[in-house]
């Protein structure tokens, strides 16, 4: 008894430290805003990766399935308007919007593990190339959030 | 039910009671069971999730086991997990039968054709262990005939490693996980395996919000089994399952699973059928980082 209650403890003590980990992980010290580190991996995006066609670019469903995705899967992080948060960029910035449809769908695909962003290779392909589209439509940011966000 | 089982309510309900109360995100989780693919929980995200198999035995009394879950993403390349476990034996009782801390760690940066993940558990059970999550070594169905009341005097300290390896390919999943495990009450290593393949049922997400659109479900089929052990490695006296499953990914957050899974052979249970339920909370780092006096 004495034995399992020791193992239990120990669990919860290295589950406790996980916790930290991550955290200290997923909140870097310097600010997402403004700091163009952020969207260095876009431009890591291969040539062949790249140039590859957006299928849904003139479909007009897709921003609205697309936006359907977003705020399922990704609005967590990148906050409700895309505006970024402190645990992920903007994706207004315009290192994003004018980056390759073919880099986002590369970075959507591998991820930045390293820095918090994970592997989104599990939605298919379609739905992925409706998340670029969503994400090509928003534009830069909005005035509010650039209001909210100065000091 | 015995007193162990009592003292484990309250947590299972504060358990539920959060999956309620704290802010959710939908999952896009595939229909397995017993394998594992490669996709990690996000991080800081902590998904509560509960299972359940329901077993025929054969010359003896069928079994409803079951377990809670608990998977933590502590980040992107690292995710950790707590499981507590039990099973009613009908016509006997209704037992705590342990809990195991697993871990699955991405080595590789970025995605692959085939994508490793390396895998660590550690187990703390009873011999009335019956959750069936991986299958090794001679396990067969005869090891369940031992009434709980004496099964349960057993204490089982084990070490289970897999290597796990997956690919997606046109929206397909394939995964392929090879297992050893080691009771560590000087015991020889056993060998197991598990296979899966699945696919969501369409590949386009729809324009409206709908529980029922087809690119909800996710289905697979999964075949699981053991290898033997370092003495006698071999698919002879080992048991082995077919498993078709279902997964549908609901809007709301929740995720609700189905397996069906049928015995392949004489040493195999004839009949899983498993079912589970799971609920992803976004932030819960945060939540805890908050509570202790951290910023958000």
């Amino acid at each position: 008894m004495k034995e399992s209650i020791a193992a239990l403890a120990a669990t919860a003590g290295l589950l406790i430290v996980s916790v930290a980990f991550g955290q200290q992980e997923t909140s870097p010290a310097y600010k997402y805003q403004g700091d163009p580190r952020v969207y260095a991996d876009l431009a890591k995006a291969p040539e062949k990766a790249r140039a590859k066609h957006n299928p849904f670019e003139t479909d007009t469903q897709a921003v609205a399935a697309g936006q359907n995705l977003f705020e399922q899967h990704c609005a967590e992080c990148h906050g409700n308007a895309a505006d970024g948060s402190k645990k992920a960029p903007s994706l207004r910035a315009e290192e994003v919007q004018n980056a390759a449809p073919g880099a986002i769908f590369w970075i959507l695909t591998n991820g930045v593990v390293r820095r918090g962003m994970p592997v989104w290779s599990k939605l298919p392909e379609a739905q992925r190339w409706q998340l670029v589209t969503f994400i090509e439509s928003l534009g830069p940011p909005s005035p509010n959030s650039i209001e909210k966000k100065s000091p | 039910m015995n007193s162990s089982s009592v003292r484990c309510l309250p947590g299972i309900f504060f358990l539920v009671s959060l999956a309620f109360v704290t802010p959710v995100v939908r999952g896009q989780e595939s229909p397995y069971v017993v394998t594992y693919d490669h996709y990690l929980e996000e991080p800081g995200n902590l998904e509560i999730e509960y299972f359940s198999t329901f077993g025929t035995q054969r010359a003896g009394n069928d079994f409803h086991a079951f377990w809670a879950e608990l998977e933590y993403g502590a980040t992107a390349w690292w995710t950790t997990e707590l499981y507590l476990e039990g099973q009613t034996t009908f016509n006997e009782s209704t037992i705590f039968t342990g809990y195991r801390w697993e871990n699955r760690i991405r080595p590789l940066k970025s995605e692959h054709f085939i994508n490793p993940v390396l895998y660590f558990e550690y187990e703390s059970k009873n011999g009335a262990d019956k959750i069936l999550k991986e299958v090794e070594g001679h396990d067969v169905q005869a090891d369940f005939l031992t009434p709980n009341a004496d099964a349960r005097k057993e204490h089982i300290h084990e070490i289970e490693l897999k290597l796990i390896l997956s690919s997606t390919v046109k929206g397909w999943n394939f995964s392929e996980n090879i297992l050893p495990a080691k009771n560590l009450s000087n015991n020889p290593w056993e060998f197991g395996y598990a296979l899966g393949a699945s696919r969501p049922l369409a590949m386009k997400a729809s324009a409206t919000r709908c529980s029922f659109c087809p690119q909800n479900f996710a289905a697979g089929l999964e075949m699981y089994g053991g290898l033997g052990d370092r003495h006698s490695f071999g698919l002879r006296n080992t048991s082995h399952y077919l498993a078709p499953a279902v997964a549908w990914n609901l809007p709301s957050g929740w995720t609700l699973r189905l397996s069906s899974g049928f015995g392949l052979n004489d040493n195999s249970h004839r009949f899983l059928l498993r079912w589970g339920v799971a609920r992803e909370i976004s932030g819960f780092g945060e939540m805890v980082t908050h509570m202790f006096g951290g910023r958000r």
